[in-house]
């Protein structure tokens, strides 16, 4: 049995113009350890899913539909006190700004040793050797300094080691990191990614990575999901997809890599923007950019099946 | 263990010397004289036991054959009373000393009062929002329409009225506390609200959620200590509004009693001489009353410059 099974997720926004579904038929396992992407532009619903897993949705959303069986309890289900346990506890999420996460005006220290005490019962000097220990796993040097520093005091990406060490205090099974490299420089991106899989390793922790950045999910995951328009439209093994696309919106993306373009040369894109949720056409949420567009395309929806570990929604796949 | 708390509270010294407050204040002439002012005030007033050459709430240490001698200086003065003597022989200067004392002290609690309410309903309002937010906003605009003298006048007259002149002299200080704390609790309340609101959008506060902390954990640990500048700004504000508000009260015979008078009874008592020639019984107190207020108000400007990051690149 998978460690988490998300089953047919999903969440609707009521609006005054009526109900927005922001994701749909969402539905992934991942087992212990096991490092898998979700990868989107934006508005795609890869936050709302990993919201929707710690069951953090901002009103006026809900959860519509689905389960999200953890270790075989349903966490959609549970209250917010079981929930509150779970959260930060078993399962721990890394943000994407670090200036914005860790509060401004409270000591390293101090919301290291909040989080600990949230949810064990211990002195807070147990509670500080334990943030020494987790700042000393992300490789910050003179810890005991930095406890009593504030977060303005410290660079991006030292901040960043600071959030995913908070993530790892309590030694969750999963840790979900909703683009934990977007706002710092390339140089320290490389680091905090090669960190956190190192992290990955060493403690066995379940990730979920979400990002837009496709160079990112393929040095640290071993499964991608690539979102569309709240749905997911291909999954399979990291380098499987990579290497041979059978969505042409993952055949976009990959192309749109700078990488895949000569110096000099207009960068690959695709054509169009992602529907809003209001006005998703009829059929595949896809067909008006797609350049495999067919009749059928702009009538039926494609369904998420394939073969093996394989698995895209399209009605005529690419690479096959 | 002693040498590690030490080692901290110079620490402390250390940070406080080194931040931007400290720098701004020992670099602002404005700010260390409204500070050495009020200083001086709060000093003089603790210590007025002590200092002051009588005691104005003995009413066997002063006499009536003393009445309305003028300050030292003038014509027909006494030397021993420096700043003359009110309608009833008291030495002036005793008396400004232990009113100067009470006007603080109502200014003081009055906005502890203020700050407690209103803190806690804003930030309940702000972060859970809703029919709850609405409900409590509505009553603080309710509360609002009624300007605080008016309050303050309704609720003391009717208590004097009820539990007799001589009761309410003897608890005066409380009732003028609480009248004017509960009046101006909505100040405190929608100043807090807007910050939180502002400040839960932020993504600390997703953070804190997803941590798995506890919603009042949340407000008091993480929300509450972000909105602490605005705080400190409208507390100067308040403090100065609460004082002025007991000496309104206080003039309209509504205040302290004349028996333990405020500045502002001081004032009152003094007032109805201005016309036969005794200015100083009034001039006096208005004076330091003046002079608290502004540098109360100046130091709360220099405050509010310094806690505003928009002004920093001056």
């Amino acid at each position: 049995m998978p460690l988490l099974s998300v089953n047919n997720l999903e969440v609707v926004f009521p609006l005054r113009t009526g109900l927005v579904t922001a994701i749909k038929d969402v539905s992934f396992d991942l087992e212990q350890g096991e490092r898998i992407g979700i990868v989107g532009e934006s508005g795609a619903g890869k936050s709302v899913s990993a919201f929707a897993i710690l069951n953090l949705i901002s009103k006026p959303g809900y959860l519509a539909a689905g389960s999200i069986l953890f270790n075989g309890r349903d966490l959609a289900s549970l209250g917010e006190e079981e929930m509150r346990q779970i959260r930060g506890n078993e399962i721990s999420m890394i943000f994407q700004d670090p200036m914005m996460t860790l509060n401004p005006v409270l000591t390293i220290g101090t919301q290291m040793e909040e989080t600990i005490l949230a949810h064990k019962n211990m002195s807070r000097q147990e509670a500080r050797k334990i943030s020494v220990a987790k700042l000393k796993a992300v490789q910050i040097p003179s810890t005991e300094t930095r406890l009593t520093q504030y977060p303005h005091e410290l660079s991006g990406g030292m901040r960043q080691r600071v959030v995913i060490a908070i993530a790892l205090l309590s030694d969750p099974a999963i840790i979900i990191a909703d683009e934990p490299t977007t706002a710092l420089d390339v140089t320290i991106q490389a680091e905090i990614l090669e960190l956190l899989l190192n992290l990955c390793n060493d403690f066995d922790v379940g990730l979920i990575l979400i990002t837009h950045d496709l160079g990112v999910v393929s040095e640290v995951t071993q499964r991608i999901l690539v979102m569309y328009a709240g749905r997911i439209i291909e999954q399979g093994p990291t380098h499987q997809v990579i290497a041979r696309p059978m969505h042409p919106y993952t055949q976009g993306l990959l192309g749109a890599l700078p990488e895949k373009t000569r110096p000099g040369q207009r960068l690959n894109q695709i054509p169009g923007v992602m529907p809003t949720l209001q006005e998703i056409p009829a059929g595949c949420p896809f067909h008006n950019r797609c350049n495999q567009i067919q009749a059928v395309c702009k009538v039926d929806l494609p369904i998420l099946g394939g073969t093996g570990s394989r698995a895209v929604a399209c009605h005529f796949p690419l690479n096959r | 263990m002693t040498s590690s708390t030490f080692e901290t509270r110079s620490d402390l010294w250390q940070r406080i010397k080194s931040s931007l407050v400290y720098h701004s204040f020992t670099h602002n002439r404005t700010a260390m004289a409204s500070a050495a002012v009020l200083l001086i005030f709060m000093l003089a007033a603790v210590t007025a036991p002590l200092i002051a050459p009588y005691d104005p709430w003995d009413q066997t240490q002063f006499d009536i054959m003393d009445s309305e001698i003028p300050p030292v200086g003038s014509e027909g003065a006494d030397d021993r009373f420096v700043l003359g003597t009110d309608a009833m022989g008291r030495d002036m200067l005793s008396t400004m000393l232990y009113g100067t004392g009470i006007s603080i002290a109502i200014g003081i609690f009055a906005t502890i009062l203020q700050c407690l309410i209103g803190v806690s309903i804003g930030l309940v309002a702000g972060y859970f929002g809703g029919r709850l937010d609405s409900f409590l906003m509505r009553f603080a605009d309710i509360q609002l329409s009624f300007t605080t003298l008016m309050v303050a006048i309704i609720i003391i007259a009717v208590f004097q009225a009820t539990a007799g002149l001589k009761f309410y002299n003897d608890f005066a200080i409380i009732v003028i506390v609480l009248v004017i704390g509960i009046a101006e609790w909505p100040q405190y309340a929608r100043t807090v609200r807007a910050c939180v609101l502002a400040e839960k959008k932020k993504e600390y506060v997703d953070a804190a959620r997803v941590i798995g902390l506890k919603p009042m954990t949340i407000v008091y640990r993480h929300i509450l200590p972000n909105t602490f500048s605005p705080l400190l700004v409208i507390s100067t504000v308040q403090a100065a509004n609460a004082i002025i508000t007991e000496a309104a009260l206080s003039f309209l015979g509504l205040g302290m009693p004349i028996t333990k008078p405020s500045l502002g009874s001081l004032i009152r008592n003094g007032f109805e001489f201005i016309f036969s020639g005794s200015w100083w019984i009034t001039a006096f107190p208005a004076l330091i009353l003046i002079v608290l207020i502004l540098a109360i108000n100046l130091l709360g400007d220099w405050l509010r410059d310094v806690l505003n990051p928009k002004l920093y690149d001056k």
